[in-house]
């Protein structure tokens, strides 16, 4: 019953949210890899960018998404500089704290800026054109479902060359699995950071633009829920790696997709309990990650 | 001689602040009274985490489920039963027909949230780091969902109100002074120094025979019982309650609180919990405009989530083990 009411919509909307969790997965992934850092404060990257859209968007539309990239990857930046770099070394609970307290920082500020004009939420709307439909093989698609997967595809590829085929790439791997001896044998620690953390920030700015199209309201809260139900997928996935944690915020993001448009509304109000308890089920089974292969020691000597 | 001292002193100083409070609410004015109130029940919660993920280092986002059922289940018992027949109607007709009073309902919430602890602890402790920070907020997504849907077992989505305000600045000191010194005796007890020797080492105590999943399932029973109890404090000081008001902000404060005052020792807790809710009452006066040292002090409204944010991640990122350093409260040693 419910595979029949699974049609061709719900599974490329399923898809294309989807892909955008594990951009934002990448994202998290990417510092937690260099710096051992649960970044709570990387969905206010993604608000700061949507603002960005909605106070541009009287601007080109090129002009504007480069202003968000620009002020996203800032601000990234600004974050490594004054918080995550005086963090380094400190234990994951004072680090994740630390970042709740920024994302709390970024949208009380967002929610004064917001307020200039007595109104809560700002509109981003120069690319709603992308809501239309296109059909393929006799189903209507929206574009911006296309749109997701071809970026989300297109990001993974071009970051997967830069992890693989460049020096900084090599650095950024070597430091991600052993940090101390990358930095023994020569690999600039700052250096990795910052390319970590401008990835992330590039990546986030590509999550506004995508999201902003479909909730062209922007508010302080902005991405603030996908951030958690990310975060949820990139555990759940394996956050040593950042394959298991992409795979992991793709899948959260698609199986979310696809239960909210099959499941008739007056069914889903448990729908988040049985998530979640899912969720315990599988950190129970394989706590160091759906996707992570290889034994582990019951407690970690190093 | 000293040592016993120490002993005193360690639990003396979070006492003393906490009946300080509590004596001082009672000089102000009766609007002023709800931030007494306010820090003396953020202590009590606290110090219910610190227990947990103070001792054990652990990592736990789920402790303020036992603080929702806590609330719940003592509010929704010590409504007064005329009123509680007309509002309540969906619930099941033991809990609708019949109410208990204050301190039993205190029992009450104290009860359950270790019973829910003890069953929710009984899988989880297993887990260690980022695994058991998502799976106990799995667990609080999972209570917030079913106090807000089940009207069965309370108000679900709309607001529970009518409940008796009995914290005042009597119970809400006794409230305080109780959960404090369960979490001392437990820290100084055989099984509060085992799991201790876990946080510093896992693979160390185990070995020296500790069973660390146990020690682990007794803290989180006995933090349950008391986030419960704390709970009931809660909503009794409230008056009225809704799920929201026990989730994700509750929990992310009251982390913080934790951590910003040092989440290794009592004392931190104690401290945390009274520097953050006293920063925050003073940022919502200053927002009416109040006088400081003979000068007038106005914030803009909004400003007031703007600086607590800030000055939390200046702490943090300043003096990351917490205000106290993470250790207990002593006297300055001289001639040493």
């Amino acid at each position: 019953m419910i595979l029949a009411a699974l049609d061709f919509q719900t599974f490329s909307d399923a898809l294309g949210l989807g892909a955008i969790y594990a951009l934002m997965a990448v994202g998290i992934g990417l510092v937690f890899g260099v710096l051992r850092l649960v970044n709570f404060a990387y969905g206010q990257l993604v608000m700061a960018g949507a603002y960005t859209l909605a106070f541009t968007s009287n601007w080109p539309a090129a002009w504007s998404i480069g202003a968000c990239i620009g002020v996203v990857v800032a601000l990234s930046l600004a974050m490594e500089v004054a918080v995550f770099r005086p963090l380094r070394g400190q234990s994951p609970a004072v680090m994740l704290v630390t970042t709740f307290a920024i994302s709390f920082l970024l949208q009380a500020i967002a929610l004064i800026v917001d307020l200039r004009d007595d109104t809560l939420g700002e509109v981003a709307a120069s690319l709603t054109s992308l809501n239309a439909p296109v059909t393929i093989a006799g189903a209507e698609v929206r574009k911006i479902t296309l749109v997701s997967i071809g970026v989300a595809a297109g990001a993974l590829l071009l970051l997967a060359l830069l992890l693989a085929k460049t020096t900084i790439g090599l650095h950024t791997r070597a430091a991600a699995s052993d940090f101390r001896t990358a930095r023994l044998l020569g690999v600039r620690a700052n250096r990795v950071i910052a390319f970590s953390v401008v990835l992330a920030g590039v990546l986030a700015a590509l999550v506004a633009v995508m999201m902003t199209v479909t909730l062209p309201l922007v508010t302080p809260d902005f991405a603030l829920h996908d951030t958690i139900i990310v975060l949820v997928g990139v555990v759940v996935g394996g956050i040593d790696r950042l394959w298991t944690a992409t795979l992991g915020g793709f899948t959260i993001g698609f199986v979310s997709g696809v239960l909210n448009g099959v499941l008739p509304t007056d069914k889903t109000v448990y729908l988040p309990s049985a998530v979640f308890a899912l969720v315990i089920l599988v950190l129970l089974l394989r706590p160091a990650g759906l996707f992570a292969w290889g034994r582990r020691a019951a407690f970690e000597r190093v | 001689m000293t040592r016993r001292l120490d002993v005193v002193v360690q639990l003396a100083g979070p006492l003393l602040l906490v009946v300080a409070v509590g004596l001082f609410s009672t000089t102000v004015s009766p609007s002023n009274e709800v931030y007494f109130l306010n820090s003396l029940v953020s202590v009590a919660i606290v110090v219910s985490i610190y227990v947990f993920i103070g001792n054990s280092g652990v990592l736990s986002f789920g402790q303020i489920s036992f603080v929702a059922v806590g609330a719940f289940a003592s509010g929704v018992m010590t409504v007064p039963l005329e009123s509680k027949q007309g509002v309540l109607t969906t619930l099941f007709p033991l809990l609708r027909d019949h109410t208990i009073g204050n301190v039993p309902s205190l029992a009450l919430a104290a009860a359950l949230g270790g019973l829910f602890a003890f069953v929710v602890g009984l899988p989880l402790m297993r887990l260690n780091g980022l695994a058991a920070g998502i799976a106990t907020f799995a667990v609080l997504e999972i209570t917030h969902n079913v106090l807000q849907q089940w009207t069965k077992i309370g108000p679900g989505a709309t607001t529970l109100s009518l409940v008796p305000e009995s914290t005042g600045p009597l119970q809400g000191t006794l409230g305080a002074i109780v959960v404090i010194v369960v979490a001392f005796a437990y820290q100084r007890s055989r099984f509060g120094r085992q799991l201790r020797a876990s946080r510093e080492d896992a693979a160390a105590a185990a070995g020296v025979g500790v069973g660390v999943h146990l020690q682990r399932l007794v803290a989180f029973t006995l933090s349950g019982a008391l986030a419960g109890f704390a709970g009931g404090l809660l909503v009794h000081q409230l008056g009225s309650i809704t799920t929201d008001q026990v989730y994700l902000e509750l929990t992310f404060l009251t982390l913080a609180m934790l951590v910003i005052g040092g989440a290794t020792s009592l004392w931190g807790a104690v401290v945390g919990a009274l520097a953050v809710s006293g920063l925050d009452s003073f940022l919502s006066q200053a927002e009416q405009g109040v006088h400081v040292l003979g000068h007038r002090l106005d914030l803009p409204s909004g400003t007031r989530l703007v600086f607590l944010a800030a000055i939390m991640a200046l702490v943090l990122i300043l003096r990351p083990t917490g205000l106290t350093g993470g250790r207990e409260l002593r006297l300055p040693r001289w001639g040493k």
